[in-house]
C-alpha cells in the first residue's frame, strides 16, 4: 500500500507542468515600473513616453518650445505626399494598410505562422515590393517620412503588445536578453544606461528610462539633422558602446523592438518625436 | 501653384510679435564630398534672407553654408496684430522664394 501511494505520488509530481523560471512580460513591466517608481521618485510614470523630458523641467520647457514648430514637420509633409501617391499599378499605401488612424497601434506584432516579428517599417517596404515598387532604405529618408505620417495619424492610441504564445514569448525573451546583455568595447548593456542609470547623465546627456522608450519613434534627432527610424537609433546606440551594430530589421533588432514595445504597454503613442 | 519652401508662423506674445519660420533648403556647404564619386557636392545655400512687416524690413540676414540644413529661425519684433509679414530668401544659385502671412494666419 505504501509503495503504491509513493508510486502514485511520484507519478503525479512528474506530470505537474514545470513552471518556467522566467517571468512573463506583464510581470516584467510591473517590476520595471516598480523600479522606476523608486529610482525616479516623484516623476510621473505616465509621462515617460516623453523620455528625458519627463525627468528634467528645464529640458522640457525647451522641448515644448520646439514642439510648437517641430523640425519633423517637413518630413510629415513628405510622408503625407508619399502616402497619397499612387503606385505604378494604381494602388497606394492605403490599399495595404487601410484606415491610417488605426495603423501605428498594430505594430510591432508577432506573426505566429511565419514566426517572426512584423514591424511598421517592414510592412511599409512589403507594401512597396508587393506592388512592384522599389523598397525604401531602412533607416532614414522616405521610410522615416511615411512612418512619421502614420505615427502622427495614430497619436494618442495606446501601445498594446502582449506576447502570449510560446513562439511570441521566445521572441520577447530574445529581445529581453539582448537588452540586458553586456556588449561592446565599453562592456555596457542597454540596461546599464536605460534602467540602472536612467535619470543620470552620460557626459552632457540625460539617460532616458526604458519604460516608454519606443513610443515617440520615428524621431527627428538634432544630431542627425533628420528623421530616423527606431532601428537607426539602435545601431547608433550599439556604436556608442563600441559594439558592431546589427542591420536594421535584423532579427536581433526586431526582437529588441518587440521587447521594448511590450515594456511600453499601456502608454500613449506619441510619434514622431523631436530629440537632441 | 508650386509648394512653398517656407513655413511661417506668427503670433502675438508678450506685447511683441513672435515670428517662427522653417525653411526647406539643403544648405550645402560646398565642402562635402560625394562618398561614391569623391567629387565635391557644389555649394547651395541661402545667402540673403529678409523679413518685412507691412513692407518695412524687420530682419535682414546674410547667411552662409554654416547655417544648417532646413534652417529654423525664430525672433520677436515690436509690431501690431494687424501686420502682414513677408519672408524672402535668395540663394547662391539665384533661386529664391517668398511667403506672406498675416499675424496668426495658419
Amino acid at each position: 500500500m505504501k509503495k503504491l501511494i509513493t508510486t502514485v505520488a511520484l507519478f503525479a509530481i512528474a506530470l505537474t507542468p514545470i513552471v518556467t523560471a522566467q517571468a512573463g512580460p506583464a510581470e516584467d513591466q510591473k517590476a520595471l515600473k516598480g523600479y522606476f517608481t523608486k529610482s525616479l521618485a516623484g516623476k510621473d510614470l505616465n509621462d515617460f513616453g516623453n523620455g528625458v523630458y519627463a525627468l528634467d523641467a528645464d529640458a522640457r520647457s525647451q522641448w515644448e518650445e520646439i514642439e510648437e514648430f517641430p523640425p519633423y514637420e517637413i518630413a510629415l509633409d513628405t510622408g503625407s505626399e508619399l502616402w497619397d501617391k499612387k503606385f505604378k499599378n494604381g494602388k497606394s499605401f492605403e490599399s495595404c494598410f487601410g484606415d491610417i488612424t488605426k495603423v501605428r497601434a498594430k505594430y510591432p506584432y508577432h506573426d505566429e505562422a511565419k514566426d517572426t516579428i512584423i514591424t511598421l517599417e517592414g510592412e511599409i517596404n512589403k507594401c512597396l515590393t508587393d506592388n512592384g515598387e522599389k523598397p525604401f532604405k531602412w533607416k532614414k529618408g522616405k521610410i522615416a517620412a511615411v512612418s512619421a505620417h502614420i505615427a502622427y495619424a495614430g497619436r494618442g492610441q495606446k501601445v498594446n503588445v502582449q506576447p502570449k504564445t510560446k513562439k511570441a514569448l521566445a521572441w520577447y525573451n530574445k529581445g529581453k536578453n539582448f537588452f540586458y546583455a553586456k556588449r561592446g568595447q565599453l562592456n555596457l548593456s542597454c540596461a546599464d544606461c536605460h534602467v540602472y542609470n536612467a535619470g543620470r547623465k552620460a557626459r552632457g546627456d540625460l539617460l532616458s528610462p526604458l519604460y516608454g522608450h519606443p513610443t515617440h519613434f520615428p524621431v527627428f534627432r538634432s544630431k542627425w539633422g533628420s528623421l530616423g527610424t527606431l532601428h537607426r537609433r539602435y545601431g547608433g546606440c550599439n556604436k556608442n558602446v563600441r559594439a558592431k551594430p546589427f542591420k536594421a530589421q535584423s532579427d536581433e533588432y526586431k526582437a529588441l523592438e518587440y521587447f521594448q514595445a511590450a515594456m511600453a504597454n499601456g502608454l500613449e503613442l506619441n510619434g514622431p518625436g523631436a530629440r537632441k | 501653384m508650386a509648394k512653398s519652401t517656407i513655413k511661417l508662423r506668427t503670433k502675438e506674445k508678450g506685447g511683441k510679435i513672435q515670428v517662427k519660420a522653417l525653411i526647406t533648403h539643403p544648405m550645402e556647404t560646398g565642402i562635402r564630398k560625394n562618398k561614391k564619386t569623391g567629387k565635391k557636392i557644389p555649394a547651395h545655400y541661402i545667402t540673403d534672407l529678409e523679413v518685412t512687416a507691412n513692407g518695412k524690413p524687420v530682419i535682414t540676414a546674410e547667411w552662409s553654408g554654416s547655417i544648417s540644413k532646413n534652417p529654423f529661425i525664430s525672433f520677436k519684433y515690436a509690431g501690431s496684430k494687424s501686420d502682414s509679414v513677408t519672408l524672402t530668401w535668395k540663394d547662391n544659385t539665384g533661386k529664391s522664394d517668398s511667403l506672406t502671412k498675416k499675424i496668426g494666419e495658419k
